[in-house]
């Protein structure tokens, strides 16, 4: 079942239809940390003083921070392995994140799970793909009648596990309060979705009857108004909804290995809030761009500076 | 000097080449972006839809690979990861390796499943793993390892010729380094590929105090703890390197060595070690003068932070310190 809701309007990226209202300030300061933290990771990278690999959520920023005020505390949150933006906008602990990823005293994990596994506070992600669907039905089966969800984020090309459709099937059936949300970004590490995918997200959920919206704008206030009475239905009708968003990945996949061609890398940056709300909104833009990015700064250079992280093996 | 992801590369283009029959899947292995690893580059250019990028399909890919095996084709599998091969295990296990007999009459299914396997690269616990161990007895399957020794095509060559399932790691520290050629590792060690199995020796040691056995993706700290056991210990070791990890083909010449050590990245517990052990036993009991050292990674998830993830997987240290223990 689709559910239909008023086209957005705000929705093209050169923002030739209209100008949407500005962001709301703690909006856009969440944004630009999320942006500026992921920034900082791949520019950690370069100077060689971060090992392994990191997937970055350049450009879809506003995902995670759109869903942030319709998640409650008691809800579940399943992230990936582009999962940075899921969870700044779940946990305003950036150090701990950081952290986490450089290894270092402090980490939310002990620097065991790094980038991709973190499980902290009921957010919890881990980098195999598919595998947190059936997880987050049987977390959304426990917290089923107590008003929580599970909120699970999943990228179009985990379309391809088999598991996805097992869980789906079965959140559909027990009826449990399951948000699942894709980040339909056209590409999985570097294979375009209509090489990877027959058919769409929409007509799969529709197979299990589950509900399906698809998000096409990137205002976070617009995108709120937008899922809240949906959201509100996963908790009190207890049953599963597929939240798609068309994005765009703006960033390569990990660092250093977007094969795009240049005109699609072109179109995904002419999507980038950054750049729109840069020209829309100098002012208070400019400012809370400056105070994050140095925020950041700050962030990296002290946990830089701290000592390893100490694990003690089980 | 040829990289192990080159030389990889290289056997696989002469190996599609020459057989018209061999079909490549895995995910993103096509240009231009040629696989997670690069070994698949150019292959799609050149081959056209014999070559496919997949969906994130592990299961079903390997279920694909035998399927077109059991038609008759032959079909190479990329797992991106080792570690995702678990999502594969009932095609594997279930299908592609009991369908070669479960039918009453051997059922050739030629399918070799590369995954990139290995840890000491900071990817964290699931892109790190040796999961090779796991995939040991079962019948039907071969496991192989690709080693900076072995020639690449002619272990592929190998693997089909069996006409049943083999699992190919690839070790990700390989990628990078250098295969050895002309029959010189370094100033101290030379090498000799007979068949199956490497053997590492220095120069006029007939009788090695320690005979080290290692998978592929050992090779360069076994040979680290060597120079180091060498220099600073006084003791000379010889390095076997089977291609072929199970079933273990014949080890050379560990009857004259005074002691035998199986080192492995797999983690502790129901190790490949084990099963070399348990093969070398009855063969060795009466020259053994201690039992085999085994060594593999701790017991323990892959760490993702360096400094913890050293701490986990084998180092050249605990392989001399070991060594240097049991033959104290
Ligand atoms: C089971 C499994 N197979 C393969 C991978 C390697 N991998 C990591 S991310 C990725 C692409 C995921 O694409 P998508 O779900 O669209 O998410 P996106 O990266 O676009 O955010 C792949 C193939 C993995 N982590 N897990």
């Amino acid at each position: 079942m689709t559910v239909t809701v008023p086209a957005p309007t705000g929705t093209t990226p050169s923002g030739a239809r209209r100008t949407p209202p500005p962001p709301e300030p703690e909006d856009l300061e969440l944004l630009l940390l999320i942006r500026h933290f992921e920034l900082t990771l791949l520019r950690l990278f370069e100077a060689g003083e971060l090992s392994g690999t990191t997937h970055t959520c350049l450009g879809q920023e506003y995902i995670p921070v759109a869903l942030s005020r319709l998640l409650g505390d008691d809800d579940f949150v399943l992230s990936n392995h582009r999962g940075h933006g899921h969870f700044l906008a779940r946990h305003a602990e950036p150090y701990g994140l950081l952290a986490e990823i450089m290894g270092r005293e402090g980490a939310l994990c002990a620097g065991v799970g790094g980038s991709q596994h973190v499980y902290h506070r009921r957010f919890l992600s881990t980098g195999v793909q598919g595998e947190s669907l059936p997880v987050a039905t049987g977390v959304a089966l426990a917290l089923k009648g107590t008003g929580a969800l599970a909120c699970a984020y999943i990228g179009d090309g985990t379309w391809g596990e088999g598991a996805v459709y097992e869980a789906l099937n079965m959140a559909q059936l027990w009826r449990v309060p399951l948000l699942v949300v894709v980040e339909h970004n056209g590409i999985a590490q570097s294979t375009p979705t209509a090489a990877q995918m027959s058919g769409r997200v929409a007509a799969r959920a529709a197979a299990f009857d589950v509900l399906h919206h698809r998000v096409t704008s990137l205002e976070v206030g617009e995108i709120r108004t937008e899922l809240a009475p949906l959201v509100a239905m996963v908790r009190q009708d207890s049953r599963p909804l597929v939240v798609e968003f068309a994005t765009h990945r703006v960033g390569p996949h990990s660092k250093g290995d977007d094969t795009r061609a240049p005109e699609e890398i072109a179109l995904a940056a002419a999507h980038d809030w950054y750049d729109r709300y840069a020209r829309l909104f100098p002012e208070p833009f400019a400012r809370i761009d400056r105070e994050r990015r140095e925020l950041v700064e700050r962030i990296a250079a002290e946990v830089t500076a701290r000592p390893p992280s100490a694990w003690e093996r089980p | 000097m040829t990289r192990v992801s080159e030389h990889l590369n290289h056997a696989l283009h002469d190996l599609m080449e020459t057989d018209p029959d061999v079909h490549l899947l895995g995910e993103d292995v096509s240009d231009p972006y040629g696989g997670a690893f690069k070994v698949t580059r150019g292959l799609s250019t050149r081959f056209g839809d014999r070559v496919r990028s997949t969906p994130l399909s592990e299961g079903a890919i390997a279920g694909v690979g035998a399927g077109l095996a059991l038609a008759g084709r032959k079909a190479i599998v990329e797992i991106m990861f080792a570690d995702f091969v678990a999502l594969a295990f009932d095609q594997i296990v279930n299908f592609a390796a009991k369908s070669t007999a479960m039918y009453g009459r051997p059922v050739p299914i030629p399918l070799v499943v590369r995954c990139p396997s290995g840890g000491n690269r900071g990817y964290g616990p699931t892109h790190s793993q040796s999961p090779q161990k796991h995939f040991i007895g079962v019948p039907g399957l071969s496991l192989f390892e690709m080693t900076p020794f072995h020639n690449a095509g002619e272990l592929f060559a190998r693997m089909f010729a069996l006409g049943r399932p083999c699992l190919f790691f690839e070790d990700k520290v390989l990628y990078t380094r250098r295969m050895y050629e002309g029959g010189v590792v370094d100033d101290l060690f030379r090498y000799e590929v007979a068949g199956d199995v490497a053997r590492v020796r220095l120069d006029g040691v007939a009788e090695p105090d320690c005979a080290i056995v290692v998978h592929g993706g050992m090779v360069h700290r076994a040979l680290d703890a060597m120079r180091l056991l060498l220099l600073e210990d006084d003791i000379a070791c010889e390095l076997l390197v089977p291609a072929r990890l199970h079933p273990l083909p014949e080890l050379p010449g560990l009857e004259r060595a005074r002691h035998v050590c199986v080192v492995e990245d797999g983690s502790e517990g129901g190790t490949w070690g084990a099963e070399v052990a348990r093969v070398l036993h009855p063969r060795l009991w009466s020259s053994l003068r201690r039992p085999i050292t085994l060594l593999s990674a701790a017991d323990s998830v892959i760490p993702a932070a360096p400094h913890l993830e050293r701490e986990v997987l084998v180092q050249p240290a605990r392989i001399r310190d070991a060594i240097v223990e049991a033959l104290s």
